[in-house]
């Protein structure tokens, strides 16, 4: 068994600075650090700002804000549902928005507010209907938190399919176009999107951390959380809806980044974090010091191309996740 | 206290009512046992208690007032409950899980004070377990976990405390332990309310059985006034004799084998 030690933190928050100013510092055009650090304060070469502050800087902000939110919505999730696979992505969030890209896409549109303000619509509309269907569902207010997952899973599987028939009559531009959004990629960072992402990441991720201990009684089944005085359902729905969202604004930030809500809150956990308040921050933390380090792998590992980042969180999700398996067998 | 009044409990898609018309008193210092065959109705009054159940008619009521006009927070501090079923997603701190007893005392932050810790560790010691408390829950036998999940309830500090089934899969000893321990918790005052279909076992701890049978009251009473062999014989369908526990007297049941037929 691990115990969580206090100085973990400093860790973290150490492990995510560090990949942070290397990421910055490293790129087409590499910077020592320390020019990095004067270009962050206006000293030195125009271009070395520029590119510090303009390019580097909102894109690795961009990433650990995906990553953040990823983490902190897969912990919630995992434990409002009691299920280890429960992530965002599983729960139609990402179908959702996928649609919403597609169509866009299909229709021509390829600005970036457009694709961005579809992709949200699209998966809070998937998360709508997911909650609409497991009330149908559960035929009246007592619904099983299970039917929620269900309804998520089958929700996203429609999604799929929808997107799938879309692309099959679609022009190759538009194909194009939709895959390289679906596979996500940090390259269109902005500041004005960091912005509205981090507005987003604070307000969502803090709802999470006040309702966290609400999570830990939720994860002790439904009869046990009425009996500590929490209605699961009400509860339940409520932490899915705000994890849901939070999941939808990186999804229209960055496009698909997956593996990053599931994986993550394990990693969590295996640090020896239990309570929800602490896992889904240490979550926030080590999603945001993961996509950060999976962008720099994206732009650096096989120049000039960039690879895609959703591949690349997936690429290193899938051994932890064997890993994870034969340790527990 | 807890009191049941003409309860009746059904569910949408059964024939007949769960629960038909019960009525008891779960008394302050007393252990009360609630027994009978499966499906009789014991565990919907559990439900029932926690509003989990559509209540027909009827009542029940804690400390004076009906479940359905207190909040669920409200109710969680007057009464604590051990469900029958009870399987955490994920494995928690046995400190911590004790500690999600006093969820329904905390504020709005929801942040424990000096105080809440002290009524956790009075919690983990009175069921025993203050010695696990650094362990994580997939690291506890039957046993352990059972009295872990007790002290969780005796953490809410509420005056009533219900058990839905807590010796179940548990071994002779433990089971003894579990008893005993539920027993002088009674004694310190509490309303303890025990479902339970060990009959031999109640009938040892109990000063009051309360017997269901088909939804109904079947038989209530004193052990030595429920534990009658041709009234038990009706009940379960089963040929019974009653003997007497050598230690402190109380009745016991025996099923007996049917003659073979040859």
């Amino acid at each position: 068994m691990t115990r969580f030690r206090g100085w973990y933190w400093l860790l973290l928050v150490a492990a995510l600075f560090a990949i942070a100013a290397i990421a910055v510092a490293r790129g087409a055009v590499s910077v020592p650090l320390s020019a990095v650090f004067e270009a962050l304060r206006g000293r030195g070469d125009p271009t070395v700002i520029a590119i510090v502050r303009d390019l580097r800087l909102p894109r690795v902000m961009l990433g650990a804000l995906v990553g953040a939110g990823l983490g902190a919505s897969g912990a919630a999730l995992q434990g409002s549902l009691r299920n280890p696979l429960a992530e965002p992505y599983l729960l139609g969030v990402s179908g959702g928005a996928a649609v919403g890209a597609v169509i866009v896409f299909a229709l021509g549109f390829t600005a970036d507010f457009a694709v961005t303000l579809a992709a949200f619509v699209g998966s809070v509309a998937a998360v709508l209907v997911a909650l609409a269907v497991s009330r149908v569902g559960a035929r009246g207010a007592r619904a099983d938190l299970r039917t929620l997952l269900v309804a998520g899973v089958i929700v996203g599987a429609f999604a799929n399919a929808a997107i799938m028939v879309a692309l099959a009559s679609a022009e190759p531009n538009t194909i194009r176009g939709a895959l390289f959004w679906m596979m996500g990629s940090a390259a269109d960072a902005n500041w004005p999107r960091v912005g509205w992402l981090a507005v987003s990441i604070v307000v969502a991720g803090g709802a999470l951390i006040y309702w966290a201990r609400e999570i830990d009684v939720l994860s002790l089944g439904e009869e046990t959380a009425a009996s500590l005085g929490v209605n699961a359902e009400r509860s339940g729905r409520r932490v899915f809806l705000i994890a849901a969202l939070l999941a939808a604004a990186t999804v229209a930030a960055a496009g698909l980044v997956g593996f990053v809500g599931l994986v993550v809150p394990h990693i969590a956990r295996r640090m020896g974090l239990r309570a929800h308040r602490p896992l889904v921050l240490a979550a926030a933390l080590i999603g945001a010091t993961l996509v950060v380090a999976a962008d720099l792998a994206a732009r650096t590992v096989a120049p000039p191309t960039e690879l895609p980042l959703g591949a690349i969180t997936a690429l290193l999700g899938v051994p932890f996740f064997l890993a994870q398996l034969r340790r527990s067998a | 206290m807890i009191t049941v009044s003409d309860l009746v409990v059904s569910y949408p898609s059964a024939p007949k009512n769960a629960v038909d018309g019960v009525s008891f008193v779960a008394a302050s210092g007393k252990l009360t046992a609630l027994a009978g065959p499966n499906g009789s109705g014991k565990s919907s009054i559990v439900r029932a208690l926690l509003g989990r159940a559509d209540v027909v008619r009827g009542s029940v009521s804690v400390t004076g007032n009906d479940v359905r006009t207190l909040s669920l927070t409200e109710l969680a501090r007057r009464v604590a409950v051990v469900p029958q079923r009870e399987e955490a997603a994920f494995p928690t701190r046995v400190s911590e899980y004790v500690a999600l007893g006093r969820y329904p005392h905390l504020g709005l932050w929801r942040a424990a004070s000096k105080a809440d810790d002290a009524v956790v560790s009075d919690a983990l010691e009175q069921a025993g377990v203050t010695t696990l408390a650094a362990r994580d829950t997939d690291a506890l036998s039957g046993g352990e976990w059972q009295r872990v999940r007790i002290a969780r309830a005796l953490a809410q500090k509420a005056p009533a405390l219900v058990l839905d089934e807590p010796t179940t899969f548990l071994d002779v000893a433990h089971e003894m332990a579990i008893f005993e321990l539920l027993s002088s918790l009674a004694r310190s005052g509490l309303a303890v309310l025990l479902v339970s279909h060990q009959l031999n076992l109640v009938a040892r701890f109990a000063d009051t059985i309360v017997l269901l049978n088909d939804g109904k009251i079947a038989i209530s009473g004193t052990p030595r006034d429920v534990m009658k062999a041709d009234r038990l014989e009706s009940i379960y369908g089963w040929p019974v004799v009653i003997t007497h526990d050598p230690a402190v007297g109380a009745p016991a049941l025996v099923p007996l084998r049917r003659p073979l037929t040859l």
